[in-house]
């Protein structure tokens, strides 16, 4: 009796307990749960304040000149340009803003190219049929193909522009001579990887574009076998410069994988390399040129003491 | 005047590319020589003005105590970035909408395309097989067009006009490159697109492109003028012209140099003043063999058993 007893009232104790702390709980959902929605819908008001965003953006946004700096020097992609800079160099007559523009050609290059690739197979059988497909069947695919030429067509007028805007402001001068040969390389590059992309539809206009191109290649002093001087260093038609060039001695299935390879990812990475040396130079070297206060002629010959000499 | 002949070449989509950079290369040019005039202007004022020199900010564009010498990049340059990358976007949506991608019919070794044209920024050279063996055309030109854009910073010793648009104080540099930019390279591209017809034969604009065209023309070489028959007085006299040319060209050249440019002159070293002079000698002997050519019909200047120039 006794035990039973001591059992029943635990029980009863139990259940008492579970009883109130269930009342407890709902009380909480009652009492808690809005105070926490308020507390959560304030904090959205200000998004700015809550952990994933500091997280992102590691400063505040409010309209002053540090956090303006800031803006620029702590996003990865923005962290080339200074935080100032004159405020005459942000002229478009001065700049005409080409190295600019080429750059972004080519980011828009490579995102039209890697869509490209997806219905593209560098091979005799299929290259041709999978431009006729991606012109008639894909979605947009043609749109894709007119933007990736276009683009690369402009690219190759930027460039060029952007060189003649440098030579005649006469910013490869000291201290940017090294910068300006990391140019010439890229513009180099930039005709290559065109000229690449032109064999890769596998149409006539190609095919005799790279056949006119690569038979200067035959001609190559010493190392073409109808350049001067080539024959006597026994070169063939099989074993010459444009051998190696076309991975044949014709323009065939393995010219078109070369062209393909090198146009794809042997070039845009080395003109990738090369683009990281020429923006970090712009930076090392001073920034851009100018525009820069005018030397008379009589100062040539003196050392330059700089843009306060001039009263500026 | 065969207008829909015109028309063909200037619409070819490939071709559009240079039809579209003559007026840029217009348009710039202009924008550079209106900058270069403003600074002219300004270096002469200021040169007979040795008080106002002192005080001047010495740039074209009005500067005045209490404005800001530096700006934000954000968003002063920012939004300039972001407005070109928009407007660059829409040309390209535009121009790939309404104008396709050319696309021939599939690779035929076997039908050779008449004329077969490198594509259009490599025309230049192409057109330049007329005039030179591919040797020189297609290996030797491009490694001098290269090499030569890489020493120019290391042969102009001229101070003046780094940074900001000028002709006055640079007439040689700035000259010389627009004669190797807009004569040799874009007026080149020009003429081996919208010139160069079937067979490489010379048309001109609105000229029916005609495949039948024959011309009957003889070239000569230069030694057979002089009725130079054995190939190894050919190959001396060759090279006494072309060595005749760099010599005789040289000294000229120096003669107007050291007239026209003595600072630059006297401030560069012999290694440099040599790489100049064979530079432009080279440069100027394009046209030069050019003229020969399509004047004279003269083919070879020079012959030998390896290479003929």
């Amino acid at each position: 009796m006794a035990d039973e007893n001591r059992k029943n009232g635990d029980e009863v104790g139990v259940l008492e307990r579970v009883k109130s702390g269930i009342k407890d709980d709902m009380q909480s959902l009652k009492t808690d749960l809005p105070a926490k929605a308020k507390e959560q819908l304030d904090g959205l008001k200000d998004p700015t304040k809550t952990q994933v965003y500091t997280s992102i953006f590691r400063h505040k946004h409010d309209d002053t000149p540090r956090n303006r700096a800031l803006g620029v020097l702590s996003n990865v992609f923005l962290h080339l340009h200074p935080a100032k800079i004159n405020r005459d160099s942000v002229r478009y007559s001065y700049t005409w803003g080409m190295g600019g523009i080429t750059f972004y050609l080519f980011i828009v290059l490579t995102f039209t190219g890697v869509l490209l690739m997806f219905y593209y197979h560098p091979s005799k059988v299929q290259a041709f049929r999978d431009v006729l497909y991606l012109e008639h069947d894909v979605p947009f695919g043609k749109l894709l193909r007119n933007m990736h030429r276009w683009a690369a067509h402009l690219m190759v007028i930027g460039v060029w522009l952007h060189m003649f805007r440098v030579f005649l402001t006469g910013s490869y001068k000291k201290p940017r001579e090294f910068n300006w040969n990391v140019g010439v390389i890229l513009l180099v590059l930039t005709l290559l990887l065109s000229f690449t992309g032109y064999l890769l539809p596998d149409d006539q206009l190609g095919f005799w574009a790279v056949t006119v191109g690569t038979n200067m290649a035959r001609a190559t002093p010493l190392l073409g076998h109808e350049g001067p001087l080539g024959a006597q260093l026994g070169m063939t038609p099989y074993n010459d410069v444009r051998f190696g060039l076309l991975g044949g001695s014709i323009v065939d299935a393995n010219a078109l994988l070369r062209s393909y390879i090198w146009h794809c990812i042997g070039i845009p990475i080395v003109a990738s390399i090369f683009m990281i040396v020429h923006f970090w130079r712009v930076r090392k070297d001073g920034g851009i040129s100018g525009p820069a206060p005018v030397m008379l002629a009589a100062e040539a010959d003196k050392p330059r003491r700089g843009p306060k000499a001039a009263g500026e | 005047m065969d207008w829909r002949q015109l028309w063909d070449i200037m619409s070819a989509p490939d071709n559009v590319p240079i039809v579209g950079l003559i007026p840029l290369l217009g348009f710039y040019i202009y924008l550079a020589w209106k900058q270069a005039k403003a600074n002219d202007d300004l270096v002469v004022e200021l040169e007979g003005d040795a008080a106002l020199a002192k005080t001047h900010h010495r740039k074209s564009w009005p500067f005045r105590p209490g404005w800001a010498k530096e700006v934000h990049v954000w968003p002063f340059l920012l939004r300039i970035e972001f407005l070109a990358a928009i407007i660059v976007t829409i040309i390209l949506m535009v121009w790939s909408i309404t104008l396709n991608a050319p696309l021939e019919e599939p690779a035929n070794p076997n039908l050779t395309m008449n004329p077969a044209k490198a594509p259009w920024y490599f025309l230049g050279l192409q057109e330049m097989l007329v005039y030179f063996d591919p040797w020189i055309a297609g290996v030797v030109m491009p490694t001098l067009i290269i090499v030569g854009l890489m020493v120019i910073p290391y042969v102009d010793t001229n101070p003046l006009g780094s940074g900001y648009y000028t002709w006055k104080q640079r007439k040689f540099a700035i000259g010389t490159f627009l004669f190797g930019f807009i004569i040799l390279w874009v007026a080149m591209i020009i003429i081996g697109t919208f010139i160069r017809g079937p067979g490489w034969q010379w048309f001109w604009p609105g000229q029916t492109w005609d495949h039948n065209r024959l011309i009957y023309e003889v070239n000569i070489d230069l030694p057979d003028i002089f009725g130079i028959t054995s190939n190894l007085a050919k190959a001396i006299f060759g090279a006494i012209v072309v060595g005749g040319y760099y010599l005789v060209g040289g000294f000229i050249v120096h003669a107007l140099f050291r007239r026209y440019n003595p600072k630059d002159y006297q401030r560069m070293s012999l290694l440099q003043y040599s790489i100049v002079m064979v530079f432009l000698l080279t440069m100027v002997a394009l046209p030069a063999k050019m003229m020969l050519r399509l004047l004279w019909h003269i083919k070879y200047v020079w012959i030998t058993p390896w290479f003929n120039i």
